[in-house]
């Protein structure tokens, strides 16, 4: 546990001592502002809540964190420090989630940079506080999930372009999973149940659900055993490298 | 002296390639064990396994008396290793840096600003401790990589070409403080600079196309060579063998 936060904490450090942090929260907090004022119109709905901020975080998501991720393992392994840090006295596993951690944590501040949305809406209105909480727990959560694939693919690649490419293309497929243009392709050849599983690996739906203040524990289950599997896939591919 | 790494039958291979064929030595505290070869001979890809950064297509390590694939854990705890290149974290500072290395290595809180101070002396980091390693020199980067594999005083060093791309001055410097440190560990190097041999190893071991050839005391290495052979003509025998085979 100890070692895997000595790795968590260098690898925070690491996203603060370089520009990278400071241009990803920025941006992230540019490109939130603009989506939920201009694209989702905040101020004309006439109601006050945050549905229009976090409608677009998938869509957010969707771009930005692919960009956080692809470094994850590509940049170790393209500059040799994969082999410092693997021949530390640590296993493969506590590398990948101290990894994964430091990247969500980082991803958690850049939410709670957002604060001044809710200082906002709460001055304008009386806002249900509660549902807000629940949405942005569960974005955390999607942002988690998102992180997780990314941090799997780019333990495959030396080459950072190539897991940021891949990463929006997967994670593209889970976003839109229970969207008609998934669901039309496979309607008219698959069984209802099979449709209903595919909708169900949405991270749209399963996020919605938990914005509409329900916190529901399936899908919270969810995007942690997503989380999961995509970081045992992590494990699998480093250690695979080992026997190559 | 106790036997601190044991290599048996060694074999790595890379698809059809075969980058090490059935190498076998066992290394005693005290000793210094040169690795020579040429380019692609294997030096590396045995390292890597005795580090367990790669795993062996066939044969066994141990290093203390463990099995490096059954404790893989244990045994990058006795191992202080240097990666060809020393790869660094560029971002972080030297005195970051050393901090991060010695919690890994699960140096003692009580103990941890003893040893950071140690290497630090040991290898003259006093200037560079706040500068982000990216930005030092290639001799000092390899001081910090050299800093990072004996901040734990392990067993077991080994240094893949620890002197490549330093100046006369570092090499030495470099080859003293191995010197120094000779007697309490078990030491490999990977060079292929045969004057470093001379000057540090008590064991030479040639390598070529994966298969150990030699492995001698460097003194000799000379010995059964026509009169007035230096070093460089036993290598290139060695290693191509009659010279006029490879044109």
């Amino acid at each position: 546990m100890k070692t895997m936060l000595s790795i968590t904490k260098r690898e925070v450090y690491g996203y603060f001592a370089t520009p990278v942090a400071y241009v990803f929260i920025v941006i992230f907090l540019i490109m939130s502002g603009l989506f939920t004022f201009y694209m989702g119109s905040f101020y004309e709905r006439g109601q006050a809540d945050l549905t229009s901020f976090f409608d677009w975080h998938p869509w957010l998501y969707l771009f930005l964190i692919p960009a956080i991720s692809m470094r994850l393992w590509a940049e170790e392994r393209r500059n040799g420090t994969i082999e410092l840090l693997m021949t530390l006295p640590i296993s493969v596993s506590q590398a990948v989630l101290g990894k994964f951690l430091a990247a969500w944590i980082f991803t958690a501040i850049s939410l709670i940079l957002t604060f001044p949305m809710w200082i906002t809406v709460n001055y304008l209105g009386d806002p249900d506080n509660g549902t807000i909480i629940a949405s942005y727990l569960g974005s955390l959560l999607m942002a988690g999930g998102y992180l997780a694939i990314g941090s799997c693919i780019s333990s495959l690649t030396k080459n950072q372009v190539i897991a940021f490419v891949v990463t929006i293309a997967v994670c593209f497929l889970f976003t839109v999973s229970g969207m008609p243009i998934v669901l039309n392709f496979f309607s008219s050849w698959t069984p209802q149940a099979l449709l209903d599983t595919i909708a169900s690996f949405s991270f749209i739906s399963n996020f919605t659900d938990l914005t509409q203040g329900v916190i529901d524990i399936r899908n919270i289950i969810y995007f942690l055993s997503l989380i999961i599997g995509a970081l045992t896939l992590n494990v699998i591919s480093i250690n695979s490298r080992k026997g190559m | 002296m106790s036997v601190l790494i044991e290599v048996d039958r060694l074999t790595k291979s890379f698809g059809p390639f075969i980058a090490v064929d059935d190498i076998s030595f066992s290394l005693k505290r005290g000793e210094v064990l040169g690795f020579l070869g040429p380019n692609g001979a294997g030096k590396t890809t045995t390292m890597r396994m005795i580090t367990g950064f790669l795993s062996p297509t066939k044969g066994n390590i141990s290093v203390c008396g463990h099995d490096v694939s059954e404790y893989p854990i244990e045994i990058k705890e006795k191992i202080g290793y240097v990666p060809e290149g020393a790869p660094l974290y560029g971002e972080m500072t030297v005195m970051n840096f050393l901090k991060f290395i010695a919690n890994i290595r699960k140096i003692p809180k009580n103990k941890i600003n003893d040893s950071i101070h140690n290497v630090i002396k040991k290898l003259g980091l006093e200037l560079v401790l706040y500068q982000q390693v990216e930005t030092l020199s290639k001799g000092y980067k390899r001081r910090v990589g050299l800093s990072q594999a004996i901040i734990h005083d392990p067993d077991v060093l080994i240094l893949d070409e620890p002197t490549d791309g330093l100046d006369p001055n570092q090499k030495h410097e470099v080859r003293k403080l191995i010197k120094e440190m000779a007697s309490t560990k078990a030491i490999i190097i990977s060079t292929h600079i045969l004057e470093e041999v001379d000057a540090v190893c008590t064991r030479a071991m040639i390598i070529a196309k994966g298969r150990m050839i030699v492995d001698k005391s460097p003194k000799d290495l000379l010995i059964g060579s026509p009169e007035g052979a230096s070093l460089d003509d036993v290598f290139r025998t060695l290693t191509i063998g009659n010279p006029g085979d490879n044109l």
